[in-house]
């Protein structure tokens, strides 16, 4: 096994796992502003809860993709070109989540701000399953050709693994932002996530433990077994932590579940990157898919220098906004007389 | 439609919108950093309310770069696969590079800095600002090396037919990409100097047509205020004049340094693209001559029925060589030498598809090169003028009573957008019939190229990709109407648009009492800004 190809295949694995974990919370606490929010205060907690991070946390998706195509060209043209119109979903979910956060408070209209959180909620929903059934399945496959081209159609790519990925990361993201939410505010909306983090543990892991135990049957090995037996084991205390209102451990221990169901997952479908259903033989593999030794030197030199600089100062930013956010603290909404009147703009109510 | 036309299109349209944004949010983002340090050392309110009130036009425009910029990393894969493996292994990195160590940059430091005002210290706070600008520069340098690489491919050989990256030097410091940074920079920067004097002329206008400002017997402004509208006091006046004339020297100055790139650009592109410049003039014989105006039809496969009828001699070979009577090849030389070194028709190579055996046409469509080479150039030019004429007109203090004027002031916020997109669509579509091209370059580059024909994604279907096209330009026209608006809404709110704070408390207890920020009480701080 070729060792620069193998160190980036685990790297690529890192961001995606990096990712999960943070804008998986966003995604969550994005989701929840349609049915766990009960007011307009309330879902201004939410937002503010990740107002300074979100973007930070999107850029993980965009490393990931980045590293795919500098380190993997062939996986990257093959899994992006394959699923082509789920793709397109999630830039468009992405799309109206990223301009919801921004626009939503601009203008003091309840109707203007249903409507973006609307786009928040169902932008997090969508931009959470997609990117979940495309990992599922650049794990379990795609109808590739010899030249790693979609056969079959535009709709091709659809399996259960879609579906099982699609529930496994929105189902993981709405835990992981309730945690969030329980260890960043304070007061009724505090409580109350903690409440439903216990009660939907269970029914929230379950696809993306069913993900990663599917692929144990596919191709696993001893070890990753093992790590989907410890993630199971990090899920129990992350559920006993939240029951005895110890936030900060049931966020880390459900995170340590990701980090060990994901290495489970990758390391089960390594050193494959991306089978073709139609012939094994058309497999994307470590090997066959991967750039240059010299690219992937160059990149590796950047990236030890680069991601524990992004990782410290994500960290600081963090710490700089740790404090809990709660209903009390969320000024009234900003209206302004406008220096400029003009009678279409004036404030409506 | 061929599923390649109809991926042309996508990318050109995502790409232009995208780089609507892009500039605002590079050349703004200086200007705000610049004002903010100018509030820092000095204290001076006005520069806070200039920093506030420019700082939210700025994210209003920052975010639609962000989530327009998603597509295009993503489009290569999609719509792009065959240039995806084609290039991979050398144009993946300068995109992973870019999200590594520009975009965590910006994001993070931006995010900063939006909610940080009071839980930073002030230094802190401003570096945050200048970090993440910083950050905005350096990707723009990532992705132009990986344009640049495109169109003058360096620091690879090639191996099994594909590209493969031996030094990285060489592609992170192509010379292509070397003057296109400054270039794009100094664009962006024109962008936002029209950006300041546009809004600031509105805004003094409106305050002379409002009967706030007067302007006295020797033509000197006299500011006033206006009771009852928070912010329109005599320090509004400072706010916007003070904003007129820092966009009109940006603006100046950016043309200048267009110019001076452009020009050393230009000499570049006569050698590595000749064909682009020679369609960039419409030059269909070799000659000296730089046409001012021609006629003819610029699409005809002949070019012999193009007429230049205003020539200036020697400009060309000015343009291109830095003399006076260096001979020049036009189209119908470089014609020949083109399909003489890469043939008449596409090669039979699954690749290419249905178009294998289609007619090679090299002379990019002179229509769209021609005048979009001239309209980068006009419309640059035409707004260094106006900001030259805004100085000028507005030497005593305000800005003359003129309706007409006004609107001329705030539609030349238009021109170097447009200066910006006839550029890049210049820039890309004089490169065709090629995605990587070839150049014609004693270092043995001249082999390294791609054929836009080869590149899209072949196991995509045209529906799919029309399907992106029509939702992707629906959703971008509705957010552009939406991105409007609110500029609007936040441009007419003037200054206490920008800042709540000016409504509760009392103006000068906040901005002198408190003139550098500082930490409040620990529970005051949660939130100094919400969403």
């Amino acid at each position: 096994m070729e060792l620069l190809p193998t160190i980036w295949f685990v790297a690529i694995a890192v961001l995606w796992t990096g990712y999960l974990f943070l804008e998986g919370f966003d995604l969550g606490v994005g989701m929840l502003m349609k049915g766990f929010a009960r007011d307009n205060t309330e879902r201004r907690v939410l937002i503010n809860t990740i107002g300074p991070v979100w973007d930070g946390n999107e850029v993980w998706l965009l490393t990931a993709g980045g590293a795919t195509f500098a380190a993997f060209p062939l996986w990257y043209a093959s899994l992006f070109s394959a699923l082509y119109l789920p793709l397109l979903l999630v830039l468009v979910a992405l799309i109206f989540r990223a301009v919801a956060f921004e626009y939503r408070g601009k203008v003091d209209n309840p109707r203007w701000r249903a409507r973006w959180d609307w786009a928040i909620s169902a932008g997090s929903f969508v931009a959470a399953f997609g990117v979940g059934a495309a990992l599922a399945l650049t794990t379990t496959g795609l109808p590739l050709d010899a030249n790693g081209d979609r056969e079959g159609g535009p709709f091709a790519w659809f399996s259960g693994y879609a579906v099982l990925g699609g529930l496994a990361v929105v189902g993981f993201s709405l835990l992981h932002g309730l945690g969030f939410l329980a260890l960043k505010t304070d007061g009724e909306v505090r409580h109350r996530a903690r409440a439903w983090f216990v009660r939907l543990l269970p029914v929230l892991l379950l696809p993306m433990a069913g993900w990663a135990v599917s692929l144990q049957f596919l191709s696993g090995e001893a070890w990753t077994i093992a790590a989907v037996v410890a993630a199971v084991v990090a899920a129990v205390l992350a559920w006993n932590f939240a029951r005895k209102g110890a936030e900060g451990r049931a966020f880390m221990s459900l995170g340590t579940f990701l980090l060990l169901g994901s290495a489970s997952i990758f390391g089960a479908a390594f050193p494959v990157v991306l089978p073709s259903t139609l012939n094994p033989a058309f497999n994307l593999t470590v090997s066959n898919a991967s750039s240059s030794d010299y690219t992937l030197g160059l990149m590796s030199i950047v990236a030890c220098i680069g991601l524990p600089l992004v990782l410290a100062y994500q960290a600081w930013t963090y710490w700089v906004f740790r404090r809990r956010v709660s209903a009390a603290h969320i000024p009234e909404a900003h209206s302004f007389l406008p220096a400029i009147a003009a009678k279409a703009l004036a404030p409506k109510d | 439609m061929d599923a390649l036309e109809i991926a042309r299109w996508q990318f050109g349209i995502t790409t232009v919108y995208h780089f609507m944004m892009v500039p605002l949010t590079i050349g703004l983002g200086l200007v705000v950093a610049v004002i903010q340090t100018l509030w820092y050392r000095t204290g001076k309110p006005e520069y806070l309310r200039m920093t506030k009130f420019w700082g939210k036009l700025f994210l209003i425009n920052f975010i639609m770069g962000v989530a327009t910029g998603i597509v295009q990393e993503f489009q290569f894969g999609m719509a792009w696969s065959e240039y995806s493996r084609f290039v991979g292994d050398v144009f993946g990195a300068p995109l992973a590079l870019e999200a590594l160590l520009a975009f965590f940059v910006e994001s993070t430091f931006l995010g900063l800095w939006i909610f940080g005002w009071k839980q930073l210290k002030p230094a802190v706070h401003l570096a945050c600002l200048w970090v993440a600008v910083i950050g905005s520069v350096f990707s723009a340098y990532f992705i132009i090396v990986a344009n640049s690489w495109m169109q003058h491919p360096v620091g690879v050989e090639m191996v099994n037919g594909r590209p493969v990256m031996t030094d990285a030097w060489a592609v992170f410091t192509n010379n292509t990409a070397l003057v296109a940074v400054p270039h794009t920079l100094f664009g962006a920067l024109a962008v936002a100097g029209g950006f300041l004097l546009g809004i600031a002329w509105y805004h003094l206008w409106r305050r002379r047509h409002d009967g706030i400002d007067t302007v006295g017997a020797d033509g000197k402004v006299i500011p006033g205020e206006a009771a009852g509208i928070l912010g329109r006091d005599r320090s509004d006046h400072t706010v916007w004049i003070r904003s007129l004339r820092i966009g009109a020297v940006v603006a100046m100055i950016s043309f200048a340094g267009t110019a001076f790139t452009g020009d050393l650009q230009g000499k570049l592109m006569f050698e590595q693209q000749p064909m682009k410049m020679a369609a960039a003039e419409a030059a269909c014989h070799d000659g000296t001559g730089f046409s001012v105006l021609s006629v003819g039809n610029l699409g005809a496969k002949n070019c012999d029925d193009i007429v230049a009828v205003i020539e200036v001699p020697g400009i060309l070979s000015f343009l291109a060589k830095g003399d006076f009577t260096t001979e020049v090849k036009g189209v119908n030389s470089l014609l020949g030498e083109y399909q003489a070194k890469y043939g008449t028709t596409l090669p039979d190579n699954p690749i290419y598809g249905d178009r294998a055996g289609q007619q090679i046409q090299y002379v990019p469509v002179m229509e769209v090169t021609y005048w979009g080479f001239r309209m980068m150039i006009g419309f640059g030019g035409v707004a260094a003028l106006a900001a030259l004429l805004a100085l000028w007109a507005t030497r005593k203090g305000t800005v003359p009573a003129s309706r007409g004027l006004m609107r001329l002031a705030v539609f030349g916020i238009l021109a170097p957008f447009g200066a910006n997109a006839a550029g890049w669509i210049f820039t890309e579509m004089g490169r065709q019939p090629f995605v990587v091209a070839p150049n014609p370059d004693p270092s043995g580059i001249d082999q390294v190229f791609m054929f836009t024909a080869a590149a899209v994604s072949s196991g995509v279907s045209a529906g799919e990709i029309l399907t992106s096209l029509v939702v992707l330009t629906s959703i971008y026209a509705v957010l552009l109407v939406v991105e409007v608006k609110l500029l609007v809404k936040y441009i007419r709110g003037g200054v206490a648009s920008a800042m709540p704070e000016l409504a509760h408390a009392p103006v000068d207890e906040n901005e002198d009492g408190t003139p550098r920020g500082g930490p409040g009480k620990p529970d005051d701080d949660v939130l100094a800004f919400a969403y």
